[in-house]
């Protein structure tokens, strides 16, 4: 492992690694306690679409992606708000709407043929230093949002209803929390790739939760619970030739039922706390 | 004359073409303590969300202190009925009360010194302060209650609803409950849904009681004519004044 360290990919393949690890941690933690994995599961696979329609029309496929990703996470936070009733069916329907349209339209790319398991399984060991700043400057803001806007975000978490009873604009800060989901998502189709994302998001918090006091206590355990795995998966997959994504993925499962069975035998309760 | 606490004119509700509340009137005067009763699903609930502006009315005005009821908020304090939402939620209680010092006006800054006094201040009150450091979901029903209490009082709220405040609280905290929104009431007007009628006839000054509509007695008296809108349902019905005798539970229409 260490003797990789000289190759500039490896470098920021472990540099990806830990940015993602810590906006996951961040909006995954907000995904968790507002319950809307499902809406970040539709996002990451709607973005598909974004990236095919990069391909045809020659531009690059991370912007496409954000673009599709903030596009449909407005969306899908319109129709929970509209039609609460059937909000998780139409989320359903635009995942599927948009990795199909994804895939015709690379169909449609005359002479290209695109690599399509990297963004299904992500490909961290390609990830370009240039990307490394977008991800950055991504990183920041996500932080600073969710530092300035703290005690809102937790009350909105916590009582929404309360939340807009003593004036706090709920919607517009759900939307907000939706577009953080949408760039976080972008950022981590590189690192595991789009199937593979809600595991990132959610299995770091759903460990943090049960052994922190406050959403920012959950926020930074799961950050650092998320860089173990990332790091963790990386290093196996490096050292027995296993693909990265699917391999990263697997060390945050083993590390969810390691925790599961210590959570049981402590007696805090397992799935059903 | 000063505004009303709250004015209410013709005001209609419904929820997907169900009616909920059909043609409701109220006028309360600043300093009351208004029981409301009434059967389950009758609108109790929903009538304090519209005074809340959670809900809009179909037809028919509410003010609050002269105001719209959502540009009232900072002046309205609500205790919802249901505390176990979010239980394994990680949160304080002392970062619960807290969220009652929230204000449009101030989104995006810390709480103050004096955000947090006030929240001492309504925790000692409500005597949960010794456990402002617990998580919340490790209370027992009836301390989230007081800590739910809490974080409406942190508002200085000069009108205070409560939904069900007895709902889940121990027998004991409820005498002591009612004896502290007694005391309360001298500065604040106060509105509790109930559904202890023998805590009502003890404690507040009117009575309203809705099942669609709304009957208003501004005496605190309930009437006969309450009782037979309201009950068609087994209650702890206790006569005021006449301790221990129980007046008929059951009526058929």
């Amino acid at each position: 492992m260490w003797e990789a360290l000289q190759f500039d990919f490896m470098r920021n393949a472990l540099l990806a690694g830990v940015l993602v690890s810590i906006s996951c941690g961040i909006i995954g933690s907000l995904v968790v306690v507002n319950r809307i994995v499902f809406i970040s599961g539709g996002i990451a696979h709607a973005a598909f679409g974004g990236i095919g329609l990069a391909f045809f029309l020659g531009f690059s496929p991370s912007l496409g992606a954000a673009l599709f990703a903030v596009g449909v996470s407005i969306i899908m936070g319109a129709v929970s708000f509209k039609s609460k009733h059937r909000a998780d069916t139409i989320i359903g329907v635009l995942w599927a709407i948009g990795m199909a349209l994804g895939i015709i339209l690379i169909d449609l790319t005359p002479g290209y043929h695109v690599d399509l398991m990297s963004y299904l399984f992500g490909s961290i060991l390609t990830v370009p230093g240039s990307d490394i700043w977008i991800i950055i400057l991504l990183n920041l803001g996500i932080l600073l949002t969710v530092i300035i806007f703290y005690k809102e975000f937790i009350a909105m978490s916590y009582d929404e209803e309360f939340a807009f009873i003593v004036g706090i604009p709920v919607k517009p800060l759900y939307f907000v929390l939706l577009g953080m989901t949408a760039l976080a998502v972008v950022m981590t189709i590189q690192v595991v790739g789009l199937i593979l994302i809600i595991a990132l998001l959610t299995i770091p918090p759903y460990i943090a939760e049960k052994y922190t006091k406050s959403l920012g206590g959950m926020m930074t355990l799961s950050s650092i619970l998320g860089i173990f795995f990332t790091l963790g998966g990386l290093w196996l997959s490096y050292s027995y030739d296993l693909t990265s994504g699917a391999t990263i993925i697997l060390v945050a499962g083993v590390g969810f039922f390691i925790f599961q069975a210590v959570g049981l035998l402590k007696g805090r309760g397992g799935i059903t706390r | 004359m000063t505004v009303p606490a709250i004015d209410m004119n013709g005001v209609w509700f419904s929820y997907d073409r169900t009616p909920i509340l059909e043609d409701v009137t109220l006028t309360l005067k600043q300093g009351d303590f208004l029981g409301i009763i009434g059967p389950n699903g009758g609108g109790k609930t929903t009538l304090l969300k519209l005074l809340l502006g959670v809900l809009k009315p179909d037809r028919g005005t509410i003010k609050i202190l002269g105001e719209a009821p959502h540009d009232a908020n900072h002046r309205v304090g609500y205790v919802p009925q249901n505390t176990d939402l979010n239980i394994t939620f990680p949160i304080s209680v002392m970062e619960v009360a807290l969220m009652g010092r929230l204000s449009r006006s101030r989104i995006g800054k810390r709480y103050s010194r004096n955000d947090r006094t006030k929240v001492e201040e309504s925790l000692k009150k409500t005597g949960i302060w010794n456990h402002r450091h617990s998580p919340i979901g490790r209370l027992s029903g009836g301390q989230r209650q007081r800590v739910f209490i809490a974080r409406a009082l942190a508002t200085d709220p000069e009108i205070l609803l409560l939904d069900e405040p007895t709902a889940s609280v121990d027998p004991e905290f409820e005498m002591d409950l009612f004896d502290f929104l007694r005391e309360l009431n001298k500065k604040v007007t106060i509105v509790a849904i109930t559904h202890d009628v023998g805590v009502i006839s003890r404690n507040v000054k009117s009575v309203a009681c809705v099942n669609k509509s709304l009957i208003y007695h501004e005496e605190g008296q309930i009437t006969a004519e309450m009782i037979d809108m309201a009950y068609q349902c087994p209650v702890d019905l206790i006569a005021h004044g006449i301790p221990h005798r129980v007046l008929p539970t059951h009526r058929e229409k």
